[in-house]
């Protein structure tokens, strides 16, 4: 791991899901064995344009995803590295038992990205919105859950995963995340990302959470309270050691996930937290309610999601300590 | 067309396999023993004569592929295997035990000889297409044979996959319907009528071919001929079988199904001497 933070936070005009694309096509390109398979959304991340020429490559398999899920794993089992996609809510709930049975059970190689996973579903509303699929994935024997954070950590994942094999369920925003890290840092799966340190808490953040962690930790900041803030990128399997060290050197942790607070990150965390080192645990995240439809700010803030949250949720964690 | 001692060798092969299948059922007791039947004979085609495979080269890349995604039916593909050498017969009786190499729905990781991992229905049907995109993809010049029951047609991803291999242009690919007519519950036409099977695919783009007689050897050797005879699309043979064929007790009146039953000593002696009557007959 070789990681360098950009001195600021900055937008980028280009979406990730145009990096994705990219980072796909670059492998296909250059020769690895990799196919993408979409089911209908090759538009809504990206990949249309590149299909022509590369029919050998990107196959749309309609709006099927069971069907998807299951050609990639027989794929993968003569050689290949296929990438499925489709939202969150399909790749996750709808081909569930595929990616069970097919894909994992059968120890296959497949790599599933689950787009606008959360609040990203925005105007698609409560039918799109996936608060559970990591806790879905991370039920799965040998699954590696990875959100990328920015553009930089996508692009340094994607030939990474390809290269690795196994299944692997990516998290993705498509739209414009802001630029975090510095071109050319290289990450390892499996190992969080200290953006920040401090003494009084921490906060454990992944996806769109990591820009509100940060906030929030200014924010602390400003009040006298020093808070540690890691990137937990892959949330399976969960960087063990920098958790346990987070709880000992701090004493007090809030995970703060795009997700339900069921199963995912929070839940993570603290099976870790409790066989570890016990300490005050507080979770930022969704609520077990369905999700609904709106803008995706608008959700953060309907939800508990922003950093407002994220540093009151500290405050009152702090105080169990 | 078969040779008689071509025929007289897969009647054998087949009464082999059902026997197998009965040692099976017994050692533990109790199995799915009309599934695993119905598809004996399919069993002795492809393993005695259409596929090629090499039983000390089970991973060979250019071997013809198969996908039992009715992968109860595990039992009569593992027979078949260790007649054919691709394991030692005496690990037939571990079927279902506790770290066996045989368990009761067919795993890529366990058994040598089988190429995909089911049991969740409808889902072999994908991953055999997989394989097959893949073998196209390494232009190997190989068939990719896939396996399902009738029940298993209900499945919503089953016409995922009739709509996908003609619009991708998987023409090597041999999908077999076990129609022994039953399913877990009852007749299958009783629980969801599935209409003309043929009819259904052929809309889609396949080269449907309906065996009248899908127990018998010569009908299914014919079927696959006629189907390789067409190379520009997907074929589906439907056999029609029956199911529990070669278990007498299967066809007890007072037996709630066949579909998985109890096996005692009793039921597969009785099974395997008619098997034997059956045999001697063709000698």
């Amino acid at each position: 791991m070789n990681v360098a933070l950009l001195e600021k936070i900055s937008p980028d005009e280009k979406q990730m899901r145009q990096y994705y694309s990219e980072s796909l096509v670059s492998l296909i390109d250059s020769g690895e064995p990799v196919l993408a398979f979409d089911a209908d959304l090759m538009r809504a991340v990206g990949l249309l344009p590149y299909k022509k020429g590369r029919e050998k490559s990107i196959y749309d398999c309609g709006i099927a995803e069971a069907n998807m899920v299951g050609l990639a794993a027989g794929v993968s089992a003569e050689g290949f590295v296929p990438f499925v996609h489709s939202f969150a809510a399909f790749a996750s709930r709808r081909a569930f038992d595929q990616v069970f049975v097919s894909g994992a059970y059968a120890r296959l190689n497949v790599k599933i990205v689950g787009s606008d996973p959360g609040t990203a579903s925005a105007l698609n509303g409560g039918t799109h919105q996936a608060n559970e699929d990591i806790a879905l994935m991370r039920t799965i024997p040998g699954m590696t859950i990875v959100e990328p954070t920015d553009p930089a950590m996508l692009k340094n994942l994607i030939p990474k995963i390809a290269a690795e094999y196994g299944m692997c369920y990516i998290r993705l925003f498509r739209l414009n995340a802001p630029r975090i890290y510095k071109d050319g840092s290289d990450f390892d799966i499996g190992r969080s990302v200290m953006l920040r340190d401090g003494s009084d808490a921490s906060v454990i953040a992944c996806g769109l959470e990591v820009q509100e962690a940060l906030k929030a930790a200014e924010m602390l900041a400003d009040e006298g309270v020093s808070v540690r803030v890691l990137d937990m990128f892959t949330v399976k399997p969960i960087d063990r050691e920098a958790v346990i060290r987070a709880a000992r050197e701090t004493g007090a942790i809030v995970t703060a996930e795009n997700h339900s607070v069921i199963g995912g990150l929070g839940s993570a965390v603290a099976e870790v937290v409790c066989r570890e080192c016990p300490v005050p645990v507080g979770f930022v995240g969704i609520d077990d309610v369905f999700g609904e439809v709106g803008f995706t700010p608008l959700l953060m803030e309907r939800f508990g999601l922003t950093a407002k949250h994220i540093a009151a949720k500290v405050m009152d964690t702090l105080g169990r300590k | 067309m078969l040779s008689a001692q071509e025929r007289k060798e897969l009647k054998l092969f087949a009464a082999d396999i059902r026997i197998q299948c009965m040692e099976e059922f017994r050692s533990i007791g109790a199995g799915h023993v009309g599934g695993s039947m119905s598809m004996a004979d399919l069993m002795a085609c492809l393993y005695g004569r259409i596929m090629k495979v090499d039983s000390r080269h089970p991973r060979m890349e250019d071997r013809d592929r198969i996908v039992v995604s009715k992968g109860h039916a595990g039992p009569a593909m593992y027979a078949a295997l260790a007649l054919k050498g691709f394991f030692p017969m005496d690990e037939l009786k571990t079927l279902n035990r506790i770290g066996t190499r045989l368990p009761s729905h067919t795993d890529r990781n366990k058994t040598p000889g089988v190429d995909m991992t089911t049991g969740s229905l409808g889902q072999g049907f994908s991953s055999g297409l997989g394989i097959a995109l893949g073998c196209k993809l390494k232009s190997l010049d190989n068939y990719t044979y896939i396996v399902l029951g009738d029940g298993e047609l209900a499945e919503g991803q089953v016409w995922e996959c009739a709509m996908f291999a003609p619009a991708n242009h998987l023409d090597r690919v041999i999908v077999f319907v076990d129609k022994n007519g039953y399913q877990l519950d009852g007749a299958t036409d009783e629980i969801l009528p599935l209409g003309d099977v043929c009819e259904k695919f052929e809309s889609f783009g396949w080269h449907a071919i309906d065996v009248a007689d899908g127990n018998s050897v010569d009908e299914i050797c014919s079927a696959v001929e006629a189907a390789k005879a067409d190379t520009e699309r997907p074929k589906l043979i439907v056999l029609n079988t029956v199911k529990g064929l070669g278990c007498p007790a299967a066809f007890d009146p007072e037996l709630p199904t066949n579909h998985n039953m109890e096996v005692s000593d009793r039921i597969a002696d009785e099974a395997i001497a008619a098997l034997q009557l059956e045999k001697e007959a063709l000698l």
